[in-house]
């Protein structure tokens, strides 16, 4: 599904990626861990199509396309959805809106009927009720005013309603109390299946508790140093970053 | 109306003849002829009148009635007689102009650092008239404005500072201006240079105060050049006779990464008018003007500010809060303007404004000017009463109603007084407003 | 009770993500390619014109010809003479070129115009536009100057109308017919809230209005419908000079929207228009206005002047004027539609969008006056700039001696698009009593490029991305728009955008 080769990336002339190497498959699980400043958000934020983010060299194929070359909102279009680190507010937009906005435009480009007010209310109230979410929200401005957590949680709830091929999820868990970590991991493994893929991006172990993954790859200094599963984590967890952070890169 | 302003206009014109003759060896200098031009631009300008958008809540009719004459000579004060404008336990340097004149006998300055200049203007002009001439004048023309126009014309002596380089002055710097009419109506035009080399750092603390009230003009011009990462703080503290009329400009320059901060307090005077002007000329500067005013009786105290953000990445901070009282009456103009490219631009405004009588009026105009995109602006401004329900818990344990409000309106400008970094200026100016709150409350 | 309300129902928040919410529009929007003026048509129309220039035989002229009463004849003339002794007022942010007073017509009867025989003979284009605006066929024909056939009669509609109105007492004319039937109201109100003496343009307009509307809800008439020229349809040519006068008796209400569901057009090149409302005891009229006049070309060429003096008097306790406008069209807009807050606990409110771009300069903005006890203000200015625009916010809020317990709410926020406009904010306030509670807020922001992008990642492209950031920021002024006109406006703000985007 996604095939990263080579990845070098730079934000402002600073290398942040320095040949990332990854393959991800239907169905698979995979957690990016890594100490602060690693490049973890820059990969992830990459995959998206942020701007600022110059890739100088490598490439990366997204079922069979040229994830590189396109705009932000084919990407999403095509089925990549990043979970945003920090959800942008956008006073004014109700949430409905928004999504049923996106949604349309994604059904669109995948020549599925529009679904109108009434049908999408339905939908979006169903996938309220997967991540616990008061349906208050829908029509309350798109993470204007939103807690912490709100905002962590409103991102899960657009990727339950977008339903992407290959969702990202950046530091998804921090910030998040653990009531809300579970409730958000529950909205993760719901919709989890043979055909969708995830990346968890995570400097915690933590999360890893309820969104278990099949792959571990330990993000430093931009490269791949370390993959394995999920007890990987559990040893970054007792041991911390240092005994990887001499490691060779590694090809996952 | 007009031909009065007609008339006092050639009062001026014909006050510089006197005021050329006093100067002696001073018509010689180069610095003369750039006085003629300035009396004969004042005689084409005129003066403003409310039509004039920088004029409209400020009507000058009143400076109109009097004829201020330019003096050169002042009279004798007492030592003693300064020590209420005195901060205890400040180690300052200090300069007194007395009327306008300076005053040796009361001055103290200590040994500065090498390379500093501080004299008077007066003597500048023979002693560094190749460094005055250059900058004096540089940002504030007499061209364009009247009470400029006036200042340059009568500009006898000020005060000229220099920092070199890298030079931090450990000393604050104070300049106390007394007034002592004598019950003869003066006209002092100060004129300030300072130039605050790359890098330097300086604490200025002026004071304008007055001995036995009475009635004067004091029109300054200061102009303040503050080098690349250099650090500037600068009190002032205008406390004239209730008959006072105050005019002031003050034109800073900043350079890259420069840090000028301006505390303004106002209690006195009967017409005030303070024209504060920033010029953000460079990248990574931080400009904070902060003002407090008090205002009772029939004092008219009108505060002009102008924040300039020419170029990108440049904060300013502002932050002017007011009491009237009686029939005063306030007025806060403060422009912002981010010119076309000046991106990056964080700009903050806030006016607060508090009155106490049904007769006491405020006129504010926070103005936002803003020619690029990237910017983040914004401005707030309030009028309102102290606020009932803590004067109610105030007295509800126990608080006498007047010290309750005297409470409320020191915290109200305590946020102000904040800004000042010297404690003992601080400390006395609470004192200085406490009493003040007391005597009208 | 429950009935009336129903007509006057203001949109609910759920409402308005519903009705808003549809992708279609945004589709629609998306389909437009170019940012010219989409209604810039001319229409030659036989006229009979008074003598180029402006004098008191030409005023004399025009109120000859419109058989006015001797009591307006003056007045036009005490206007007039006092007009000549005024200057034009130079705002420090809007240029433009002079005026030649005298190089213009100042009266242009219309003539019945060329009908054009069904909508098949309309520019193909314009009817687009229509379409695209959401306008109801009907009403296209009527804009478009179709000769209305059998599908809609215009003026039995008028009549059914006025039929309706007539049963409460309603009067709804158009000024010309108000000063032959109603003379003692207009001599009562006309001039009582804009004086003559008030501005240079008012006082252009008191000398030479041509026509406008009249509105007069008698006492306790809470009117049944939302009041427009849709429903005026012989007053649809009322010309530069325009002139309504609204008075709401005791405890009456009125909504009227100036211009109608769709686009105005208006070729003249000055616009000075007058606009008063007197509301008495525990009356309420809302006023909004939707205004997309020709703005000129990508280039600065040509495009309205639009000189506007609208205000308001709540003359007695507890009325309530509240004006509501989203401009976007105009090469120049000057406007300030104030409310004189005089009897006690009134209400004065104003909502805002203005829309710059390209050559565009818009100096708008409110007065609220107090001088009654414990009268409120709120202002929500919302400005936008793109292209090389200049948008100036300009407010007063006096609050006099005697206003006790006044309250202002203001904010006025800016939003910039690109880096070649200018954003101004002039608030004015002036204050003299101790119990005022006035407060202003002002911000200046930039579309963030995080919101784009967050946007981009969920699938939806940047130029729907911009006119949905944009129709948020606005939402507060379009929720106090009656519903077509919110739609309207959100189309509008949409269009006008059109190739701001870099």
């Amino acid at each position: 599904m996604l095939s990263i080769k080579n990845l070098h990336v730079s934000v402002e002339d600073t290398e942040i990626l320095k040949g990332v190497n990854l393959e991800v498959k239907p169905g698979e699980i995979h957690a990016i861990m890594g100490p602060n400043g690693s490049g973890k958000s820059t990969f992830a934020n990459v995959l998206a199509g942020r701007e600022e983010y110059e890739v100088t060299d490598g490439e990366v194929t997204y079922l069979g396309q040229d994830l590189l070359d396109m705009a932000p909102e084919e990407r999403a279009r095509e089925g990549v959805f990043l979970a945003f680190q920090y959800p942008v507010e956008i006073p004014g937009v109700s949430t409905s809106h928004f999504m049923k906005t996106a949604l349309n435009a994604i059904r669109e480009h995948r020549g599925e009927e529009q679904l109108d007010a009434m049908q999408f209310l339905k939908l979006a109230r169903e996938k309220m009720q997967l991540i616990e979410m008061d349906e208050k929200f829908l029509h309350r401005s798109v993470n204007d005013g939103f807690s912490g957590g709100e905002k962590k949680r409103n991102e899960i709830f657009q990727m339950a309603v977008l339903e992407p091929k290959l969702a990202i999820l950046d530091e998804t868990d921090s910030g998040l109390d653990i009531d809300a970590l579970r409730i958000v991991a529950n909205g993760v493994n719901k919709l989890r299946s043979s055909d969708n893929a995830f990346i968890v991006v995570t400097h915690y172990q933590r999360l890893l508790n309820y969104i278990v993954p099949d792959y571990v790859h330990v993000l430093v200094d931009g490269r791949i140093v370390e993959s394995g599963d999920k007890n990987l984590a559990l040893r970054l967890e007792e041991q911390g970053y240092d005994w990887v952070k001499d490691n060779d890169a590694v090809t996952a | 109306m007009d031909s009065e302003k007609k008339d006092i206009r050639e009062w001026y014109q014909t006050a510089f003849a006197d005021f050329e003759n006093s100067l002696n060896g001073g018509a010689s200098l180069p610095f003369h002829a750039v006085r003629k031009k300035a009396i004969a631009r004042f005689a084409e300008l005129g003066f403003p009148s409310t039509r004039n958008e920088d004029w409209k809540y400020t009507n000058i009719a009143p400076l109109l009635k009097h004829q201020f004459q330019p003096v050169a000579e002042a009279p004798d004060i007492a030592a003693e007689s300064l020590a209420p404008f005195l901060f205890k336990g400040l180690d300052a340097d200090r300069l007194v102009f007395v009327n306008g004149v300076y005053n040796e006998a009361l001055s103290s300055v200590s040994n500065l650092p090498d390379g500093v200049i501080l004299d008077t203007l007066e003597n500048a002009f023979t002693t560094h008239a190749d460094t005055v001439t250059q900058a004096l004048g540089k940002t504030v023309s007499y061209e364009e404005e009247t009470f400029s126009a006036l200042n340059t014309a009568f500009a006898r002596t000020g005060v000229f500072l220099s920092v070199p380089a890298g030079v931090v002055l450990e000393r604050p710097l104070y300049i106390l201006h007394v007034s002592k009419t004598e019950g003869r109506e003066f006209l002092a035009a100060p004129r300030n240079l300072f130039l605050f080399g790359d890098n330097s750092q300086a604490r200025l603390v002026e004071g304008h105060y007055n001995l036995d009230g009475g009635t004067s003009f004091k029109n300054s011009v200061t102009e303040i050049s503050v080098g690349a990462d250099a650090l500037v703080e600068h009190v002032r503290i205008q406390d004239e006779s209730k008959d006072a009329f105050h005019f002031a400009t003050t034109q800073v320059e900043q350079a890259t990464g420069s840090n000028y901060t301006s505390v303004a307090i106002d209690l006195g005077g009967s017409l005030v008018r303070n024209n504060l002007n920033v010029h953000l000329a460079e990248e990574r500067c931080e400009a904070h003007l902060i003002g407090f005013y008090f205002g009772s009786g029939r004092q008219l105290i009108d505060n002009h500010t102008m924040i300039d953000h020419a170029v990108p990445n440049c904060e300013s901070n502002e932050l002017y809060k007011g009491i009237l009282d009686d029939r005063a009456h306030g007025v806060f103009n403060g422009k912002v303007m981010v010119r076309p490219d000046a991106q990056k631009t964080n700009a903050f405004q806030q006016n607060q404004a508090i009155l106490l009588s049904d007769d006491a009026h405020i006129d504010s105009k926070p103005q936002l000017e803003i020619f690029a995109d990237d910017v983040k602006c914004s401005h707030g401004a309030t009028v309102g009463e102290l606020d009932d329900e803590s004067l109610f818990y105030l007295r509800a344990r126990g608080i006498g109603e007047q010290e309750a409000h005297a409470m409320l309106r020191l915290a109200f400008a305590r946020d102000i007084f904040n800004y000042i970094k010297i404690d003992a200026v601080r400390e006395r100016l609470e004192e200085l407003v406490v009493e003040r709150f007391n005597n009208k409350a | 009770m429950s009935t009336e309300n129903d007509t006057v129902k203001t949109p609910q928040k759920s409402d308005y993500d519903d009705k808003f919410g549809s992708a279609e529009q945004q589709e629609t929007i998306e389909k437009l390619t170019q940012s010219d003026y989409k209604w810039g048509f001319t229409t030659d129309i036989e006229t009979e014109v008074a003598p180029k220039g402006l004098n008191e035989d030409t005023i004399r002229f025009i109120s000859a010809k419109k058989k006015e009463p001797e009591f307006l004849l003056e007045w036009r003339l005490k206007a007039f003479r006092y007009w000549q002794k005024m200057q034009e007022p130079h705002w420090p942010n809007v240029n433009y070129p002079p005026i030649d007073y005298q190089d213009a017509y100042y009266y242009a009867a219309p003539k019945p115009k060329k009908e054009l025989k069904s909508m098949d003979e309309v520019d193909p284009q314009l009817r687009e536009t229509f379409e695209k605006l959401g306008i109801p066929l009907d009403e296209q024909k009527r804009l478009a100057g179709v000769a209305v056939d059998a599908v809609m009669d215009s003026v039995s509609v008028a009549t059914t109308f006025k039929k309706e109105l007539a049963k409460h007492g309603i009067i709804f004319c158009s000024f010309s017919d108000a000063v032959q039937n109603h003379p003692d109201l207009i001599e009562k109100y006309l001039g009582s809230v804009v004086p003559y003496t008030d501005n240079f343009f008012a006082a252009l307009n008191s000398a030479v209005f041509s026509d406008g509307s009249f509105c007069y809800i008698p006492k306790g008439v809470r009117c049944p419908m939302e009041l427009s020229t849709y429903f005026r349809i012989n007053a649809a040519n009322t010309g530069q000079f325009e002139r309504t006068l609204i008075v709401a008796e005791e405890g009456a209400y009125v909504s009227y929207l100036e211009g109608c569901t769709a686009p105005m057009r208006d070729e003249n090149q000055l616009h000075a228009a007058v606009v008063e409302i007197i509301a008495h005891k525990d009356a309420e009229v809302k006023y909004s206005t939707v205004q997309n006049w020709y703005p000129g070309d990508k280039n600065g060429v040509g495009g309205i002047y639009n000189f506007v003096t609208k205000r308001g008097i709540c003359l007695e306790e507890n009325a309530k004027i509240s004006w509501t406008q989203v401009e976007t069209g105009s090469a120049i807009t000057w406007k300030y539609p104030s409310v004189i807050l005089k009897g006690d606990n009134s209400i004065g409110e104003f909502y805002s969008v203005a829309l710059t771009n390209n050559y565009q300069q818009a100096d708008t903005g409110t007065k609220m006056i107090h001088l009654g006890k414990n009268t409120r203000s709120t202002i929500i200015s919302k400005g936008i700039s793109a292209g090389k625009s200049q948008n100036s916010y300009r407010g007063l809020v006096r609050v006099s001696k005697n206003a006790d317990n006044a309250r202002n709410f203001s904010q006025c926020d800016s939003l910039l698009i690109g880096d070649k406009c200018g954003a101004h904010t002039f608030p004015y306030l002036e204050i003299s009593n101790t119990t005022a509670k006035v407060e202003h807020e002002a911000t200046t922001s930039k579309i963030g490029e995080d919101q784009i992008f967050y946007l981009n990642q969920r699938g939806i492209d940047t130029e729907d991305a911009i006119g949905m950031i944009v129709n948020g920021y606005c939402k507060e002024v379009f929720m106090e728009l009656p519903m077509e006109f919110a739609v309207e406006a959100r189309n509008l703000l949409a269009i006008s955008l059109e190739g701001s985007v870099g």
